[in-house]
C-alpha cells in the first residue's frame, strides 16, 4: 500500500536514532559509574596533601613558598577544563558563561588574563573567540593521567614564577549529583590556608630533606596539580552524567515523536481504506 | 606486642595501600630510609624506587613507586606517590608540548577575547536548550 510511504520512512529513521541516543545513553551510565569511583579514588591523595600543607602551615620553615603569598593582581592565570566531545547538554555551555562573566569582570577591574585549557570543547571555543591560549591539552579519554595535564599547569606556575600571572585559577564542573553539575571557580595560588584550630605540642617543625626550599617547591607543585587533575576527574563524571540525562531525554523525545507519527500514518491508512471501500461500493451500486 | 605506626600510600589516582606497619623502607632522595614507630617529623623527596612495608616478620608489601614525598608524623607515614617519572627536563618537555599544541590551532588569533561573539554563541545555545526543554513540557 502506497499510503504514507514518507511517514513510514520518517518513523524508521526516528527509531533508528532513539536507538543510537540509547545506547550512547546505557554507554554514558556505565561510564558514570567509572567516572565516579575514579572521583573517590583520587579523593584520599587531595585529602593526604591538604593535610601535610596544613602540617606545614604549623610548623615553622624558615623558608616562606610563593604560592602562599598575597601579591598585587594584575593579571590572572586561568586553566579551564571542558569536555572533549559535545552531546553532553549544556555542560560546557554553562561552564563557557560562568567563565565569561567572571572574565568581563577581571577586564573591568583592569586585569588581564592568561587562559590554558584542558578539552577540546574548551580549546575550540576559546580559540574561536580569538583568545591567546598559552597551552593546550587534547583528547585526555575517559580515563586522564597525570601526566596528561602537568605540561599545562607547568606553562602556569611557570608564568607565576616569572610575575606573569598573580594569581591562578582553575575552573571546571563540580560533581553534585547524577542531575546537578555546578560549574565552578577555583582559586589555587595563592593557596587559601585552612583555619588553624588544631592543637599541635608547642613550636616543632620537620626533618627535611634534601633542604626546605626544594621539598616545599615540589609539595606545592604536586598539590596545585593534584586540585587540577581531581577537577579534571570530576568534570569527567559530569560530562557522562550530563551525556546520560541529555541521551535519556533524546530517547524519550524521540519515542513520543514516534507515537504522534504513527497515529497520523494510523489515520491515513484508516482514510485509504475507506476511500477504498467507498469507492468499491460506489462502484457497484454503479452497476 | 610491638608498636606500630600507620602507613597511608596514595598516588594522584588512586588510593595504593593503607594500613598498620611496624617499620617502612624507602627510597628517599639521599638514600633509602627506614622509619619506625615514634620517628622525629620529616618529610623528604622519594626518588624512583621500591617502598616496602614490613607489617610484621612474615607479612611484607613492596610497592614501585616512580618518585613522589613522604611524610613522617610520629604515629603516621604518608606516602605521595607519582604516577609517572618526574624530572625537571621532562616536565619541561611536557610544558613545550602542551604549548604547542595550543599554538598550531591558533594561527589568527588576536589575543583579544570577542565577549559579544561568546555571549551570543552561549545564548544561542543556552535557548536551543530551554526550547528543547519547553518542548517537552509541552509534549507531557
Amino acid at each position: 500500500m502506497a499510503v504514507g510511504k514518507e511517514i513510514r520512512t520518517k518513523i524508521t529513521s526516528i527509531k533508528n536514532t532513539q536507538k543510537i541516543t540509547r545506547a550512547m545513553e546505557m554507554v554514558a551510565a556505565s561510564k558514570m559509574r567509572k567516572t565516579q569511583n575514579r572521583m573517590q579514588a583520587t579523593r584520599p591523595y587531595a585529602v593526604k596533601m591538604a593535610q601535610i600543607i596544613k602540617h606545614l602551615a604549623h610548623a615553622n620553615p624558615e623558608y616562606r613558598h610563593p604560592y602562599l603569598q598575597e601579591r598585587t593582581t594584575r593579571r590572572v592565570g586561568v586553566i579551564i577544563i571542558s569536555s572533549d566531545r559535545g552531546l553532553c547538554g549544556g555542560l560546557n555551555a554553562n561552564l563557557f558563561r560562568k567563565t565569561i562573566t567572571r572574565f568581563k569582570q577581571w577586564e573591568k577591574d583592569g586585569i588581564g588574563i592568561e587562559l590554558c585549557t584542558i578539552g577540546s570543547k574548551a580549546s575550540g571555543f576559546f580559540s574561536n573567540l580569538g583568545a591567546n591560549i598559552s597551552g593546550q591539552a587534547l583528547k585526555l579519554g575517559d580515563t586522564p593521567h597525570l601526566q596528561d595535564i602537568i605540561g599545562v599547569i607547568k606553562i602556569m606556575l611557570d608564568a607565576y614564577a616569572e610575575g606573569k600571572i598573580d594569581e591562578l585559577h582553575v575552573i571546571y564542573n563540580e560533581f553534585i549529583n547524577t542531575m546537578t553539575q555546578q560549574p565552578t571557580v577555583q582559586q589555587l595560588i595563592p593557596v587559601r590556608q585552612a583555619e588553624q584550630i588544631e592543637e599541635f605540642p608547642e613550636h616543632w617543625d620537620y626533618i627535611y630533606e634534601p633542604d626546605a626550599k626544594e621539598v616545599l617547591d615540589n609539595l606545592m607543585t604536586r598539590y596545585i596539580e593534584s586540585i587540577v587533575y581531581q577537577g579534571l576527574v570530576e568534570n569527567n563524571a559530569c560530562e557522562q552524567a550530563a551525556r546520560m540525562v541529555a541521551m535519556k531525554s533524546a530517547s524519550d523525545n524521540a519515542g513520543k515523536l514516534i507515537d504522534e507519527l504513527q497515529l497520523v500514518y494510523n489515520k491515513a491508512r484508516q482514510a485509504a481504506i475507506t476511500q477504498e471501500i467507498s469507492e468499491i461500493v460506489a462502484g457497484a451500486a454503479a452497476v | 606486642m610491638t608498636m606500630t605506626i600507620h602507613v597511608d600510600i596514595v598516588s594522584a589516582e588512586q588510593e595504593i595501600y593503607s594500613g598498620q606497619a611496624e617499620m617502612v623502607f624507602a627510597p628517599a632522595l639521599l638514600g633509602e630510609v627506614g622509619i619506625a614507630p615514634r620517628h622525629a617529623p620529616l618529610i623528604t623527596m622519594l626518588m624512583p624506587g621500591e617502598v616496602r612495608v614490613k607489617v610484621d616478620e612474615e607479612e611484607d608489601h613492596a610497592f614501585f613507586v616512580s618518585g613522589g614525598m613522604l611524610e613522617v608524623q610520629p604515629h603516621v607515614v604518608t606516602v605521595l606517590a607519582d604516577t609517572a617519572i618526574r624530572a625537571k627536563d621532562i616536565d619541561e618537555a611536557a610544558a613545550l608540548e602542551a604549548k604547542a599544541k595550543a599554538e598550531e590551532e591558533l594561527a589568527d588569533r588576536s589575543g583579544q577575547i570577542d565577549y559579544a561573539r561568546a555571549q551570543a554563541q552561549l545564548a544561542e545555545a543556552i535557548m536551543q536548550l530551554r526550547t528543547l526543554d519547553r518542548l517537552r513540557k509541552r509534549g507531557r
